[in-house]
């Protein structure tokens, strides 16, 4: 089974992620199983997909806003966010929309290209889920949440900015 | 200045470690060179023409002596023993090797220095007024708010990966000599009619490919709300801003795309979310800040100074470089000194470690051990006697470092083009000395009086030729070096862009066209009259005459 980092563990990671442009009956492969959809796909079929036996969960890739879930946010399980190539940084602020703005408690999952150098930040914008790019060593990735003792800013992993604490 | 506490120590110590982590990860082939890019530039570290350059952030330009002998010591024992001063209040070395960056980092820490954010996609080194904190009617002292904005920018876990780099200047002076009005955001500190201090926030200046004069999008922040409203202002860009065209990535093109009157409404409606919320400032923070900007022990001296009239009287040199280099201060017999370095034959803004450890030494002597950089690539004693005036003056001809053309045509802003940097069109520092070379009758340079000429090797912009009241532009034609001339440029409270004059010329030819450009200014100027003042009454049809007249 792949693997995912989840809040500084690896664990086994039981979702499937489904490709964009995906038809409903791409999913009949995946019998009984949890799915990781694509947003435009999920907007389109959400009652079917719903239908079907098996978890769902949605991604969204870099130039989509968390804002176009609606109200069916909070009865996700995960959001994946998609990070098309690293240095491509929207996802840092969807992240932190969906925790801060939008009160979204469950799993923000980042997938992609997602790779060591980048968690930390990730992590304090709300991420706790990673799916690393395949080349990535897990074992060694987890050391990246440990970059910083300290951050300065207000973020999700620390509401309260430095200067209200020192 | 300010003083690192226990926590900023340890995040510049957290940075290192995990810079130097990344760096043999790189080095041993762990990390992809695309990978390591941004990482390693948002360590300061550039790969150039030559040789890596680490360019180092001087946060809004305030230096201590302590931070330059280390800088000089760095030039020695890393470099080829100078430095060079650049326009946005950094300092670049030329010559570091990759493995040793680390350890320059570490030298840094030492001294509360470091190169984060110097480059790369995200939020540059905050810069400022040279004179804050000394300026006769500032309205209030921008460094303290330049701190905080630095605070909050450093290691912005958000705002890491922006589509493009994004520069922030603060004016707290009421003559901007910061070019606040060319930057992503630009802050003036204003005070509401009942006292109240804030920013008149713009958005979206800045040179480049597409220059622009930034844009008001609140005529009044109250100061609380500055970090709450910074967030939003960057969420909107990071969200929004173009990322499939590197020269459309910048946050003037999404304003200009977006309009600012819908822009401005993005940013409201995601402050109403921050607002209020614990990112927003309180005054035990104002309090925290402040206290480490306030005066030193200014002596109670009158205002004027018999040892510095007397001086005045009997050395011409000397009131020569007074009048030009020597600013008023707000305090009585205090004054503001710019040390020029732009002396004909060495590259403007570049400094020898000897003159660094020299200059420290003054700073020590003169102004409470405290210097600062000017984004004219100058350095500034902000606080010293004018009885000690003429003695500075001497110990600054002892290391050639009394240019008295501060403000003339010669003190050039100039990028290291094409000697270094790998982006170049054309070379820019020969330019700056041979236009030096043909201005070096020092009279005639001061009857020509004040006139900015600014020097780019390529549409980067980093000599920000766009807002020279002459600007000189590299460009490539033909694969051969050629150079673009614009008039009119200014980059003070009437920020103003330059405009071309016409086709370009060959290297050659440029002296000679800048010294046509002069006498088009001096056969028409009115009197008292500066350089621009003329263009802006005459227009450009005088100077395109002249410069592309037929020779009979
Ligand atoms: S303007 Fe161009 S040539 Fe000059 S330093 Fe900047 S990038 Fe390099």
């Amino acid at each position: 089974m792949p693997k995912l980092i989840k809040k500084c563990q690896i664990i086994d990671d039981q979702w499937v992620l489904i490709k964009e442009n995906s038809q409903l009956e791409d999913l009949q492969a995946y019998s009984g199983q949890d799915l990781i959809v694509p947003l435009v796909f999920w907007l389109a079929e959400r009652t079917r997909i719903q239908q079907r036996s098996g978890k769902t969960a949605v991604w969204l890739n870099s130039n989509e806003v968390p804002q176009s879930l609606g109200s069916d946010l909070h009865n996700l399980e995960v959001i994946a966010l998609n990070f098309p190539i690293f240095s491509d940084g929207r996802a840092y602020s969807s992240a932190r929309e969906l925790r801060s703005n939008l009160g979204y408690k469950g799993e923000i999952r980042a997938i992609g290209d997602v790779l060591r150098d980048q968690l930390f930040y990730m992590s304090r914008c709300g991420f706790d889920a990673f799916l690393m790019r395949d080349d990535q060593n897990l074992e060694r990735a987890l050391s990246a949440f440990n970059d910083f003792t300290e951050g300065y800013q207000a973020s999700v992993d620390k509401p309260i900015p430095l200067f209200r604490r020192r | 200045m300010y003083r690192y506490d226990n926590y900023d120590h340890q995040m510049l110590a957290d940075r290192i470690a995990q810079f130097r982590h990344q760096t043999e990860r790189f080095l041993k082939g762990e990390l992809a060179g695309p990978e390591f890019l941004p990482l390693r530039l948002q360590n300061g570290l550039y790969v150039q023409r030559l040789a890596p350059m680490l360019r180092i952030a001087i946060p809004y330009g305030m230096l201590s002596s302590r931070q330059l002998r280390k800088l000089a010591h760095i030039a020695d024992y890393y470099d080829k023993g100078y430095g060079h001063f650049t326009t946005r209040q950094n300092i670049q070395f030329n010559w570091p090797a990759l493995v040793d960056v680390p350890d320059i980092l570490a030298h840094l820490a030492e001294v509360e220095m470091h190169a984060i954010q110097t480059s790369g996609n995200c939020i540059r080194n905050t810069t400022t007024d040279q004179f804050a904190g000394c300026a006769v009617n500032e309205i209030e002292d921008s460094r303290p708010y330049c701190e905080i904005i630095r605070q909050w920018s450093t290691f912005h876990p958000e705002f890491a990966y922006l589509p493009r780099k994004f520069k922030i200047a603060v004016c707290g002076t009421v003559d901007d000599q910061a070019a606040t009005q060319v930057h992503d955001i630009g802050l003036f500190i204003v005070k509401s009619d009942t006292g109240e201090i804030g920013f008149r926030v713009l958005v979206g200046g800045g040179l480049g490919r597409t220059p622009v004069i930034g844009k008001e999008i609140r005529s009044f922040l109250p100061k609380q709300h500055l970090l709450t409203y910074l967030d939003a202002i960057l969420r909107v860009y990071n969200r929004e801003g173009r990322r499939d065209n590197k020269y459309k990535a910048r946050i003037k093109i999404l304003v200009k795309e977006t309009g600012v009157e819908l822009f401005r409404e993005k940013v409201e409606q995601e402050w109403l979310a921050l607002k209020d919320g614990p990112l927003t400032l309180t005054d035990a923070e104002f309090l925290r800040c402040k206290q480490y900007f306030q005066d030193p022990e200014y002596k109670e001296l009158p205002e004027d100074s018999p040892q510095l009239l007397q001086a005045l009287g009997e050395n011409v040199l000397f009131a020569g470089w007074y009048n030009r280099n020597v600013s008023a201060h707000k305090k009585a017999g205090y004054a503001i000194v710019t040390i020029c370095l732009k002396q004909t034959g060495t590259a403007p803004g570049d400094i020898t470690s000897d003159q660094m450890n020299f200059v420290a030494d003054l700073a020590d002597s003169y102004s409470f051990g405290e210097l600062r950089v000017s984004h004219e690539q100058n350095i500034i004693l902000a606080d010293v006697e004018k009885s000690a005036l003429y003695a500075l003056w001497q110990s600054l001809k002892s290391q050639k470092l009394n240019s008295d053309n501060r403000g003339l045509l010669t003190d050039i802003i100039c990028c290291p083009g094409g000697d270094f940097c790998s982006l170049a069109n054309a070379k820019s520092i020969p330019i700056a000395e041979s236009i030096q070379r043909r201005f070096g009758d020092a009279s005639r340079l001061r009857d020509i009086g004040a006139l900015s000429l600014n020097i780019s090797g390529c549409m980067n912009a980093c000599g920000h030729h766009h807002v020279g009241n002459i600007g000189i532009l590299g460009v490539d034609k033909k694969g051969a070096e050629f150079y673009q001339i614009s008039l009119g440029g200014s980059v003070d409270n009437n920020t103003a862009l330059g405009q071309i004059v016409g086709p370009s010329f060959a290297q050659e030819e440029v002296p000679g066209v800048v010294e046509k450009i002069v006498n088009v200014y001096m056969k028409n100027r009115q009197s008292g009259e500066r350089f621009v003042e003329t263009f802006n009454r005459v227009g450009i049809d005088p100077f395109k005459e002249e410069v592309y007249a037929k020779a009979d």
